[in-house]
């Protein structure tokens, strides 16, 4: 096939098929970024949690004034631990995908001058290391003894266990353990390290900081209770989590118990990640409009062409031309044209993302991205280019003929 | 000529079936996605106290006593908010925090309810024209009383009496006998711009400040007795244990609004607020004196980004997208007026001017526009249908009214004659001996 007359033809239609073009250029920059952003919303909705969520479940309730947090602790632990199917209750301040209820910021001077950045403490009463599922990299499970009183809102002076992640982030390249870090007066050293472990939500500093999360033992008792993990097989745990519930609200009827925050990891999850789902779907639809307004176009065009040519067309069937070349003609036409766009579109893809990552904080558009999107361009192009090229190869030669 | 014009555009465009409503399609996608996205974007984005929001003041001093560089706290601790309210140097001025509580209501079967209680002065009502629907709001002999009172909203009300009228009635709260004096009509600022903060670092998840307003309000002194030290706090500069007394804690969680009439009550309230810093700082309490701001109310919701990052991005997105459906459209509108290139030519020669052909092209696109407006304000019915069963705290808000319906069509039809004027131009220039030739 030759290009030559294509070209020349097109310089023809200067105008129109520089409309298709920058039409192609500017589908391409806003489908490479609107993919590039699904992905970004999908980690995130797919995010690793790095404890064991098909089997836990949260029951959390609200003592209102000046209860009893000791006592209180020992009904529920005891209540909930009856209910058939619960294969362990412990006490933790939060769960992932839950409220927040440990974020603070910490230091890594006794002097408080070194920040390093705001982190969450998930401070677990015996029973909850184990019942998270945490993998541990170094270091080993929390002894008896790490267990300490609270003086506040965390103990005052403890072992604790860090994410690889964290640990990256305060100490690069260096072995955490033994490390120390400071809130304020509060004294902690590094005794452990988790290969993974998600903050409960969000927190400041963006998706980078998911993962900077302490665990912390401690003990049950002022300023740790009202909220229990319970574990229990998958296939059992909604059934199990509701009779937590209603032995909950017999145990302590002077709590109040939280609903919404009473659930299964995974169902606290899904509420957690309801809006990313939603904007995936609101890009999904919109790459599907973009692709077909832009196939329409193309259509629009291509059928008028050869409404025009058909005489033209008529004259090179008489003069030899196969069906095929005529089709051949009008693929080839298409191609060019869509590879002019593209050409543009990826420059206005890069330019686009520089932008929203400035405006968004969202990372680089990694390069993979352009071709993928150059070969859906090059093949909707050629999808709907088919039906008028069609329509031209069936161009009777007898066509040239008439006047 | 106008008519007969509007007359040859309806028989062009049924001419060529096809080709028109590939046009109009494109023309309705695109002006759908971008009215549904910037609908939202007025109403989230919008005065919630139009006429009033440029006197009302949100001062801020920084509570904290070491001296830091990252500016005042979004809230103000107990000390610094008392002390300038008791001063009522403004015209109007009301404190404001929240907390969870406890509510039970006698003699109804409605089970105990948990529920963030609004505390705040009696100036709030007049302040943010609160509206009400029965009683009225309590006032500054009420304040001091500590009185045991307490307005309720409007669904509240429907919960628990039905929508009755309740004022005299009695609630719990946290154990405590409180009597309703006033019941609100629907009331539905958006944003809930008296509890916006911390937006700066919501990394753009700010559907949260569209929520409803707080369901029971009761006077701030009040507050302090029934649900002390149970008030949602802003953040702590200081070691805190979440239980000890908040009213000396080491944290923010007072807000103050104070509303000023004109420009020089304005600069007499800041050089005060920047005074009372200078006293507090002398007397050893904070650390920066120099550091006080006060923002009108949009400056301070601006501060916070409240409009959510992803309806800034879908926002844009559907611009673009309609940016795209418009080069469509220039494509097929050339395609469609050069197909008749022997008519114009047959026109051109028999006398029309180049004028009277680029005028008959317009109109026939903004014919096109029209019927694509139309199509855009069902897709845009269609668009916040589905942002109303969205998972936000504004979607109860998303509706379309006439002013935004008046624009899809003007926007599509401005759209359409942009549009137009390319391959109008084009088709006026056709020279007519050379059609009429090859015809």
């Amino acid at each position: 096939m030759q290009i030559a007359p294509i070209l020349a033809a097109l310089r023809r239609h200067r105008l129109a098929t520089m409309l298709i073009a920058m039409e192609i250029a500017l589908a391409c920059a806003v489908l490479c970024n609107a993919c590039f952003l699904i992905v970004t919303r999908l980690d995130q909705i797919h995010i690793l949690s790095g404890v064991d969520e098909a089997s836990l479940g949260q029951i959390q309730v609200d003592c209102s004034n000046d209860c009893n947090e000791v006592d209180l602790n020992a009904r529920l632990l005891s209540a909930i631990g009856q209910v058939p199917g619960v294969q362990s209750v412990s006490v933790i301040n939060q769960v992932p995908f839950g409220e927040h209820a440990g974020t603070v910021g910490i230091t890594l001077d006794p002097e408080g001058h070194k920040e390093g950045g705001v982190v969450d403490f998930y401070l677990g009463g015996p029973g909850s290391f184990k019942a998270l599922g945490l993998t541990l990299l170094k270091g080993s499970v929390p002894a008896a003894g790490d267990y300490q009183a609270l003086d506040g809102f965390a103990p005052a002076n403890a072992s604790v266990w860090v994410t690889a992640e964290l640990a990256e982030h305060l100490w690069p390249g260096e072995d955490p353990m033994g490390h120390e870090f400071w809130v304020d007066k509060f004294h902690y050293r590094v005794a452990g390290v988790l290969q993974h472990l998600v903050r409960p939500n969000g927190g400041e500093g963006g998706p980078s900081t998911r993962g900077w999360s302490v665990f912390v033992p401690a003990v049950p008792g002022k300023g740790l209770s009202g909220n229990y993990l319970v574990r229990a097989q998958p296939d059992q745990l909604q059934r199990v989590l509701r009779d937590a519930r209603d032995a909950a609200v017999k145990a302590a009827p002077e709590a109040v118990l939280d609903r919404e925050q009473s659930r299964s990891v995974g169902d606290l999850r899904k509420s957690y990640s309801e809006q990313d789902v939603a904007m995936t779907g609101i890009l999904v639809g919109v790459i599907g409009a973009l692709l077909l307004v832009t196939a329409l176009g193309i259509v629009g065009l291509a059928s008028f062409w050869v409404a025009q040519r058909r005489r033209q067309i008529g004259v090179r069937r008489a003069l030899g031309a196969t069906r095929r070349d005529i089709l051949h003609y009008f693929q080839t036409e298409n191609f060019l044209i869509v590879s002019m766009g593209v050409a543009v579109g990826m420059v206005l893809a890069y330019g686009l993302n520089l932008w929203l990552m400035q405006s968004y904080e969202l990372p680089r558009l990694p390069v993979y991205y352009l071709p993928v999107g150059v070969v859906a361009l090059w093949l909707l192009g050629q999808l709907a280019v088919l039906a008028p090229a069609l329509r031209a190869a069936a161009v009777p030669p007898v066509v040239a003929t008439r006047t | 000529m106008f008519g007969y014009y509007v007359q040859l555009a309806f028989q062009s465009l049924r001419r060529n079936r096809v080709l028109t409503a590939l046009m109009i399609l494109a023309i309705a996608v695109g002006i759908g996605a971008s009215m549904t996205t910037l609908t939202v974007m007025r109403i989230l984005s919008g005065d919630p106290l139009p006429g009033r929001s440029a006197q009302i003041f949100y001062p801020q001093v920084d509570a904290n006593p070491d001296v830091t560089s990252h500016g005042p706290y979004d809230l103000l601790d107990y000390r610094s908010a008392m002390d300038l309210w008791s001063a009522h140097r403004a015209d109007r001025q009301a404190l404001v925090a929240a907390g969870d509580v406890h509510l039970v209501a006698p003699h109804t079967d409605v089970p105990a309810l948990k529920l963030s209680m609004l505390t705040t002065t009696a100036d709030f009502f007049s302040m943010f024209n609160v509206p009400f629907q029965y009683g009225q709001p309590w006032g500054d002999a009420e304040d001091a009383s500590r009185a045991r009172v307490a307005v309720i909203s409007d669904d509240l009300n429907n919960k628990l009496f039905a929508g009755a009228n309740s004022v005299g009635r009695t609630i719990r709260l946290h154990d405590n006998d409180v009597r309703i004096i006033g019941v609100l009509k629907p009331w539905r600022p958006s944003p809930l711009f008296y509890d916006v903060g911390g937006g700066r670092f919501a990394d753009g998840d700010t559907g949260d400040f569209y929520s409803k307003p707080q369901d029971v309000m009761v006077p701030f002194s009040t507050g302090q007795d029934i649900n002390r030290n149970h008030f949602d706090i802003f953040t702590c500069y200081r070691l805190y244990d979440g239980k000890s007394n908040e009213q000396t804690s080491p944290c923010v969680w007072v807000r103050l609004w104070v509303q000023l009439g004109d420009a020089s009550k304005v600069t007499a309230y800041r050089r005060f607020v920047a005074d009372y810093a200078a006293q507090q700082k002398a007397l050893g309490r904070i650390g920066r004196a120099d550091d006080t701001r006060m923002m009108n109310l949009m400056q301070w919701l601006d501060f916070n980004h409240v409009v959510p990052g992803d309806v800034r991005l879908e926002t844009w997105l559907a611009l673009a997208f309609l940016i795209i459906c418009l080069f469509n459209t220039v494509g097929l509108l050339l395609a469609k007026f050069l197909q008749r290139g022997p008519e114009i030519g047959v026109r051109r020669a028999l006398g029309a001017s180049r004028a009277a052909v680029f005028a008959q092209c317009l109109v026939e696109s903004s014919v096109v526009g029209l019927l694509g407006g139309f199509g855009g304000w069902l897709l845009t019915l269609l668009g916040l249908w589905i942002v109303r069963r969205q998972p936000t705290a504004y979607a109860d808000l998303v509706h379309l009214d006439l002013a935004m319906f008046l624009a899809t069509l003007a926007l599509s039809m401005a759209a359409t004659l942009c549009a137009g004027i390319l391959p109008a131009f084009r088709a006026s220039r056709v020279t007519p001996a050379l059609q009429l030739k090859t015809t």
